[in-house]
């Protein structure tokens, strides 16, 4: 008969690419009993087939866990954010368990400094037994030697078989030498004494060192968890539900891991949006500040795209899902940041060499300052100077100070750099940043808006001006054109009232026309209307060129045969731009401009922003170009775009910045992004950078004069001249701080907020 | 010179030959990657004072993945960084973590802990 098989499906947990399926597989199809396993990545689930004679699910799941993954026992809920929460309860748990660790020690070290304390005091010596007195020191000191600095001895005993030596190395073999030195001091005196040395214990110094050092842990401990802050609670502003619209028009909340791409989501005021998509219907005011540190509400209308976490204020809205999961605009900046926070920068280099020889050349050291106190101290001294200095080195030197100095910083800026929407690649580009001398502006859409807004509006003599924006917006409404949107815009934005327009015709390459009011209204270039057999008045043709002086685009409008007025049009400078460029000029930057346009243009807009030097009739293809000119001229550039053609000239640049979330092409050129279409965004990212290397810079200082200075003082290189040498207990003090004051001077950037003009 | 002085001194002199030859020069750990039937590279290694192995070769242009099983609690290992491929991961104690990376230039790139004590190498031929 043939043996029933059982078919169970899995959730799979922890599988980061497809590769990472075939894993599963393999591991499962190999467990004794089973027939067929088929992992799907995308829907992270093992659908295996076995025989409940030879398997169980406990051992179906065992072999998943021997693959490396993990099998979760209910519905899947793989995020990110959960994976995160367990590290994070992990690291909670190693907190707790380190201060009770402290605790203990410093428990400890408070009784047993006073006692070995009274052997100063002569009266006190007398009437004590020394002998007991060192076997009581003995009994308080092993509770923290086992317990609190347990961790120091097996860390340094695992990294000594795998030939490292760690930080761990050193206080092990520096307090675990003071100790067995007193041990042998408190067991065998009569050895010390009959070589006239006289048996002394160092308890307190064992005690205390490892009190100190669990300290400085502690803080150490506590500072790191707040230099990933920013990147968690970017994270954590992703929403937990989504109100979808069923397809019988019901709505019900569902977790936001289940909704799909194409479903269609409701969102009411005060809530959060779920995930990204394209508005369907409604209109609302959304605070995207978290994405794009843009502090106003940015207005959303039907077709407009709305981002997951960001916040909806005013109106209700419903929204097609465009995106879900790690293709959300959220992930990818939380990957973003992420991705930095891993790489390295090149000012790391020289901290880098220092710790990889660091350790074993500290131990040399300490043995050679052992072995010198041996031979010049006098002899009855000879033994616990040596001892006590050789301690103090191994302490002291301890670098942590050196390896923390870099990685925080970058830490700290790169999240907080996300939190006012600059996304900063690696950390080589932060610190790139922070050289730029020259800044490369593309004018259309980094400068300017990118599109074209009426800037003058002017009715001929005896016009109405109302009436006459009502008539061309009714005409324009229905044109597709550019500039007829601009048209339109202009008129909403004076809430002038709508009227319709009738027959309405578009006359290719010259403008449009249409009947309003029951009278012919056009609107287009000059040959519009002189095709239509209307001439200009003197004072309407002066207006247009004024107008074309300014290198703006003229629209003439007529209406019912006679010349109404013409409406200036250009791309309009942004409102923070000049003040971005004023302060950019400010911090010793030179702001150069290119641009396309002729080259009456590109002055017009490089005076109004306070810009001398300028490109114009640059070809797309010249860009990068440009940008080597200003290389050749010595200058280390930053380039700033928004396009698909300003990659390779950002790609050609010292930095690249990409503008306005950019286009995917122009991100992956671009060493920073900048979420907001806004030239502040630049100020903010090159004032981060310098602010975070000058933070890298007093770091490494901090740390390379702490090591060079502590470690000959503890040697006793000041001893025969001031007399003056290093206790133990002050260097692991010393030793503690360092690290702290290095994680302190970090967390300082988590209070940069750019400049606000 | 007296007699302590001399076992001191060359004592010490010893110890510290001993310590530069063995954390200096003395032979690594070097292990091959794996690869499977998928042309996945794989390699396991044990985070315990170091790493092991700790020398770690592979072939340019697969896919490798590290397992890194951390056998300790120790907090000096719980972050791994191979910044070559912006990578910084928390190493939960006691738990596996599976690093994924596609390495396309040859080359040795170092992987560390949080503080660049701990050190290993990815060598890619
Ligand atoms: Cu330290």
């Amino acid at each position: 008969m043939e043996p029933t098989t059982k078919t169970e499906t899995l959730d799979i947990e922890g599988m980061t690419c497809a590769s990472c399926a075939s894993f599963v597989e393999k591991s499962l199809t190999r467990t004794p009993g089973v027939q067929r396993a088929v992992v799907n990545f995308a829907t992270e689930k093992a659908t295996v087939d076995y025989l409940p004679t030879q398997a169980s699910p406990a051992t179906l799941k065992e072999a998943v866990v021997q693959a490396g993954y993990g099998v979760t026992e209910r519905a899947p809920d793989t995020s990110a954010a959960d994976r995160q929460a367990e590290i994070d309860q992990q690291k909670a748990l190693a907190y707790v368990k380190l201060k009770r660790r402290f605790w203990v020690a410093t428990g400890l070290a408070v009784v047993i400094m006073p006692l070995s304390m009274l052997m100063l005091w002569p009266a006190m010596m007398a009437r004590v037994n020394m002998q007991w007195l060192n076997y009581g020191l003995l009994a308080l000191t092993l509770p923290v030697l086992l317990y609190s600095g347990r961790e120091f001895y097996t860390s340094a005993w695992n990294g000594f078989k795998h030939r490292a030596a760690n930080m761990d190395t050193l206080i092990a073999v520096g307090t675990g030498a003071a100790f067995l030195y007193s041990l042998a001091a408190t067991v065998v005196p009569g050895w010390f004494m009959r070589r006239g040395i006289m048996p002394e214990v160092y308890y307190d110094t064992t005690a205390t060192i490892i009190a100190l050092i669990l300290l400085g842990k502690l803080l150490e401990l506590r500072a790191k968890t707040q230099t990933s802050a920013a990147i968690k609670a970017l994270m954590g502003l992703q929403a937990k539900t989504a109100r979808v619209v069923r397809s019988d028009g019901q709505e019900v909340d569902v977790p936001i891991e289940q909704v799909k791409l194409e479903d269609v989501v409701v969102v009411r005021p005060g809530e959060k949006v779920a995930t990204d998509g394209l508005i369907l219907e409604g209109s609302s005011a959304v605070d995207e500040a978290m994405l794009t540190g843009e502090s106003l509400p940015v207005e959303k209308k039907a077709g407009d795209p709305v981002f997951g976490a960001t916040l909806n204020k005013t109106g209700s809205f419903r929204f097609r899902v465009t995106k879900v999961g790690a293709d959300t605009m959220l992930s990818q900046i939380v990957k973003l940041v992420e991705d930095a926070q891993g790489s390295r920068a090149p000012i790391q280099r020289l901290a880098d060499k220092v710790s990889a020889i660091f350790v074993p050349t500290v131990v040399v050291i300490a043995i050679l300052t052992f072995v010198l106190w041996f031979d010049l101290a006098p002899v009855e001294a000879r033994l616990p100077l040596a001892l006590v200095n050789f301690v103090a080195v191994l302490i002291i030197a301890c670098p942590c100070a050196l390896g923390l100095a870099t990685p925080t910083a970058i830490m700290v800026s790169t999240g907080k750099g996300a939190e006012h929407g600059v996304l900063i690649r690696n950390a080589e580009a932060l610190e790139k940043a922070h050289q730029v001398n020259t800044v490369l502006l593309d004018k259309t859409g980094t400068i300017t808006r990118g599109e074209p807004a009426v800037t003058d509006f002017v009715p001929a003599t005896g016009q109405d001006a109302g009436l006459l924006l009502q008539a061309v917006a009714a005409v324009e409404r229905q044109s597709e054109h550019p500039l007829a949107e601009a048209v339109v815009r202009y008129a909403d934005s004076r809430q002038t009232v709508m009227v319709s327009a009738s027959d309405f015709q578009a006359v290719e390459g010259k403008g449009a026309q249409a009947v309003v009011n029951s009278q012919p209204v056009l609107i287009g270039n000059f040959r519009l209307l002189e095709e239509a057999g209307i001439s200009l008045p003197p004072a309407v043709r002066q207006q247009a060129d004024e107008l074309l002086a300014q290198a703006k685009t003229v629209l003439y409008v007529a209406v019912a045969g006679q010349a109404a007025g013409v409406i200036g049009v250009a791309d309009t400078v942004r409102e923070t731009s000049a003040a971005a460029i004023k302060r950019l000029q400010s911090m010793g930057i030179e702001v150069v401009m290119m641009t396309g346009d002729n080259p009456q243009t590109a002055a017009q807009v490089a005076g109004q922003v306070g810009i001398t030097r300028y490109f114009a009739e640059v070809l797309p293809s010249g860009k990068a170009g440009k940008v080597k000119e200003l290389q050749a001229e010595g200058r280390t550039v930053a380039m700033v775009g928004d396009g698909i053609n300003d990659a390779p000239a950002l790609a050609q640049a010292d930095i690249g910045l990409a503008m306005g979330g950019g286009t995917d092409v122009a991100m992956e050129a671009a060493g920073i992004t900048l979420m907001r279409s806004d030239l502040q965004g630049v100020v903010t990212a090159i004032e981060l950078s310098r602010q975070t290397i000058r933070t890298i810079k007093q770091n490494l200082f901090f740390a390379f004069i702490y090591n060079t200075l502590g470690i000959p003082i503890a040697a006793g290189l000041l001893y025969p001249f001031f007399g003056i040498l290093l206790s133990p207990m002050l260097a692991a003090g010393a030793m503690a701080l360092s690290s702290v004051s290095v994680l302190t001077n970090s967390l300082r950037l988590r209070s940069f907020s750019p400049v606000k003009n | 010179m007296d007699t302590p002085e001399i076992i001191v001194t060359l004592a010490g002199l010893a110890l510290c030959g001993f310590v530069i030859w063995y954390f200096f020069f003395s032979a690594r750990q070097t292990a091959s990657a794996v690869s499977t039937i998928s042309g996945v590279q794989e390699v396991d290694i044990t985070v315990k004072g170091g790493y092991s192995p700790d020398v770690i070769e592979v072939e340019r242009g697969k896919p490798v993945q590290l397992s890194f099983y951390r056998d300790e609690e120790n907090s000096c290992s719980e972050e791994l960084l191979m910044p070559d491929f912006s990578i910084r991961r928390d190493l939960p104690a006691f738990k596996t973590t599976l690093v994924e990376l596609l390495p396309q230039q040859a080359g040795t790139f170092t992987f560390t802990c949080g503080m660049g004590m701990l050190r290993g190498s990815l060598v890619v031929k």
